[in-house]
């Protein structure tokens, strides 16, 4: 295979353009919203491709959530103990439905995970109001599957985590860097507008997504 | 290919449901996106910067590809270079038989379809499975997508609920999207927990940072990149952009260009596969490199504009060519205006030269192409590249549409229209030969009149009207 990198490489080589073009810098954010207007830009723009936005204080989550879990039957919750807002949960476990973690290697819980977890609770690393996204930056105790394999999925963001724009969020550095080894965009609940381009939500990814805005 | 792509259209052209399907969800593309563009000007510099950071991929691509390779296995991410489609089929075969694997599950990718996978991975034993809803339904169809961005744009709900109702009788009938999808759902859901193997396209590369970017909505894409052992992606060369600060306006040009989205579900962005001390994700993660005719579009200025392409399917949807004959009329791996002019760089203008007549060169496609790449123009210059007999052009089938007494033709006209004495002779000879003239032309007027010449020339009647120096 080496021979192919080498003859594709001497190939472009061969023909390579030097000088360089550079990019525009006049495109800039169009939006120069106050806190208040990013909030209310990212509710809007999650609710519009059916996400809940429950909003709630540092204080009153805890009942949101609460109240969220037996609204929903959800008969498992899945998180981090070791988390921030996990912590803070597991210190109140009798609220919520039994309440699940995970402290081995996926392979040891890969078949729960897909079989028997009603819902995984997530934090946001930041939030785009532009565009309604979510930022989820997996980790050891939080990872990758569970913002897409349960069902339901809950993730907390703080509210001053909302940048306005994807640019604006990768040049105040909202994105860590050097990027971690998967780092996620989610915005919304799963959905395919394969068959006639109409709408249907919850295919493969979770069929829910609930944001606490705190 | 000449006759098979006609009879195709023409078939095509036939087929009411196809016309109806296929209208309907172009005019909705269509609708999506005008108004996800609320401000003209917004467009206009959005436009004008991505087309920049292409541009700038494009012409730097070989340094780029240095630096990605480099990033990528610092990243612990296993890099293979294919020349060809054969050599790609090999590097993903090979890989599948270390892992003993027999099952390959499929987010969608269209440099997959172009290195025909699916059929090379069967001969050889794997089953490879379509999970993307449109993609599992061409699958299921045994069809070949005739969409880049909406595979099954050309069945209604009807078709495929008795498609999935054939192949899957167990579960009841319907015809409600919503059902359709879950039922989707629930029979991919297994293959998603057992497979070992994932393989998805990649729609950007960040060369500084060894990243792949995938964007999808149903999150198929992220549970074959996520939850198999293994996860292979496999892309052009040409899909690699510099830097991080270039991909926000990439992602939003291309799914507001694709479906008039402000962004898809998912964008997902994977440097590294699972880590000491991570629990899940791939514990391998391989990349495949395609150049397949790539670098040869590179070598020539104008043609290597091609490869600026984020395949948004924007000019697809605004084809009024492929508006009437649809995705498998073309016969191609990529079909539209983009296919038009890629597919004649990638396999030859001998064998899809045609192609790039099938425009009215109307330049629809140039004036949505989010990254500005000059497709009515391109489309021009390889017509010319098919009938070229001078050695100075690497396009493959160059000079392979030559035909001698059309060439002489066109000479004898460019040499008339610069003849002033001869001009007036064959055009005052025309127009008095006009009662000879048949009233019939081929397929043309079949469904159109023959246009007469007049009774004199345009200079005559002038000349009648005493007005002076035309
Ligand atoms: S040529 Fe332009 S409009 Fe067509 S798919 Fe590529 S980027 Fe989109």
């Amino acid at each position: 295979m080496n021979n192919a990198r080498d003859n594709i490489l001497k190939r472009l080589h061969d023909y390579r353009i030097s000088e360089e073009i550079p990019a525009d810098s006049d495109y800039a954010s169009h939006h120069d919203w106050n806190t208040e207007e990013r909030i209310k830009r990212f509710s809007d723009r999650m609710k519009a491709v059916h996400a809940e936005i429950l909003n709630a204080t540092a204080d009153s989550w805890l009942n949101e959530l609460a109240s969220i879990c037996s609204r929903k039957n959800l008969r498992n919750l899945l998180l981090s103990p070791h988390s921030q807002w996990g912590k803070q949960i597991a210190a109140q476990a009798e609220r919520f439905p039994p309440l699940k973690y995970f402290s081995q290697p996926f392979e040891a819980w890969k078949n729960e995970l897909f079989t028997d977890v009603d819902a995984a609770f997530t934090g946001a690393y930041a939030g785009i109001a532009d565009t309604g996204t979510l930022i989820i930056q997996p980790s050891p105790d939080e990872p990758r599957s569970w913002s897409l394999v349960p069902p339901v999925h809950i993730a907390i963001l703080e509210q001053h985590r909302i940048c306005t724009t994807f640019t604006e969020a990768v040049a105040r550095g909202s994105i860590e860097s050097p990027l971690p080894s998967n780092l996620l965009l989610i915005s919304g609940p799963s959905k395919s507008t394969d068959i006639e381009q109409t709408l249907a939500y919850g295919i493969h990814g979770p069929q829910a997504l609930i944001v606490i805005l705190v | 290919m000449t006759s098979e792509f006609r009879r195709n259209a023409t078939s095509a052209l036939q087929q009411d449901d196809v016309q109806t399907n296929l209208n309907r969800v172009v005019h909705k593309l269509r609708e999506h996106r005008q108004a996800a563009w609320i401000a003209a000007d917004e467009w206009r510099q959005l436009r004008r910067h991505c087309q920049a950071i292409r541009e700038n991929a494009v012409r730097k691509l070989p340094q780029l590809l240095e630096q990605l390779e480099t990033n990528l296995i610092r990243n612990g991410i296993q890099v293979h270079w294919a020349e060809t489609a054969e050599q790609a089929n090999h590097v993903v075969l090979s890989i599948m038989q270390r892992h003993d694997a027999k099952l390959i599950i499929k987010g969608k990718s269209m440099v997959s379809e172009e290195i025909a996978l699916n059929h090379f991975l069967m001969q050889h034993g794997i089953q490879a499975l379509e999970t993307d809803l449109g993609e599992f339904i061409i699958q299921l169809a045994g069809e070949k997508p005739a969409h880049i961005i909406v595979p099954a744009l050309h069945k209604n709900r009807r078709q495929i609920a008795e498609l999935l109702h054939r192949h899957f009788p167990g579960y009841a009938y319907t015809e409600d999207v919503d059902e359709l999808a879950q039922l989707a759902r629930k029979i991919l859901r297994d293959h998603f927990q057992f497979a070992r193997v994932g393989l998805t396209g990649v729609n950007f590369m960040i060369a500084e940072s060894g990243t792949l970017c995938l964007v999808e909505n149903e999150g198929n894409g992220r549970m074959c990149s996520t939850i198999p052992p293994v996860h292979i992606a496999v892309t052009g060369i040409e899909k690699v952009v510099e830097k991080l600060s270039d991909i926000p306006p990439l992602l939003s040009i291309l799914t507001r260009s694709a479906t008039g989205q402000p962004i898809t579900t998912y964008f997902n962005m994977i440097s590294a596969p699972r880590q000491p001390g991570e629990k899940d994700g791939p514990r391998e993660v391989h990349v495949v490199l395609l150049d397949n005719g790539r670098s040869t579009s590179y070598r020539d200025r104008e043609l290597a504009a091609t490869l600026r392409c984020i395949r948004c399917a924007a000019c697809i949807n605004h084809c009024p060519v492929y508006q009437h004959i649809g995705g498998h009329a073309y016969g191609t791996v990529i079909p539209g205006p983009i296919g038009s002019i890629l597919e004649p760089q990638q396999r030859g203008l001998d064998r899809y030269g045609e192609l790039t007549q099938a425009s009215t060169l109307c330049g629809a496609c140039t004036e949505v192409c989010p990254v500005g790449i000059p497709i009515a123009d391109i489309l021009n210059r390889l017509r010319w590249d098919a009938t070229r007999q001078d050695a100075d052009c690497s396009t493959p089938g160059a000079g392979s549409g030559y035909i001698p007494a059309q060439t002489a033709l066109w000479k004898l006209w460019a040499w008339q229209c610069t003849h002033p004495g001869a001009y007036r002779l064959s055009t005052r000879l025309a127009t008095r030969l006009r009662v000879v003239l048949p009233g019939y032309f081929d397929a043309w007027t079949n469904v159109r009149t023959m246009p007469k010449l007049a009774k004199t020339t345009l200079h005559e009647r002038l000349k009648a009207l005493g007005i002076d120096h035309e």
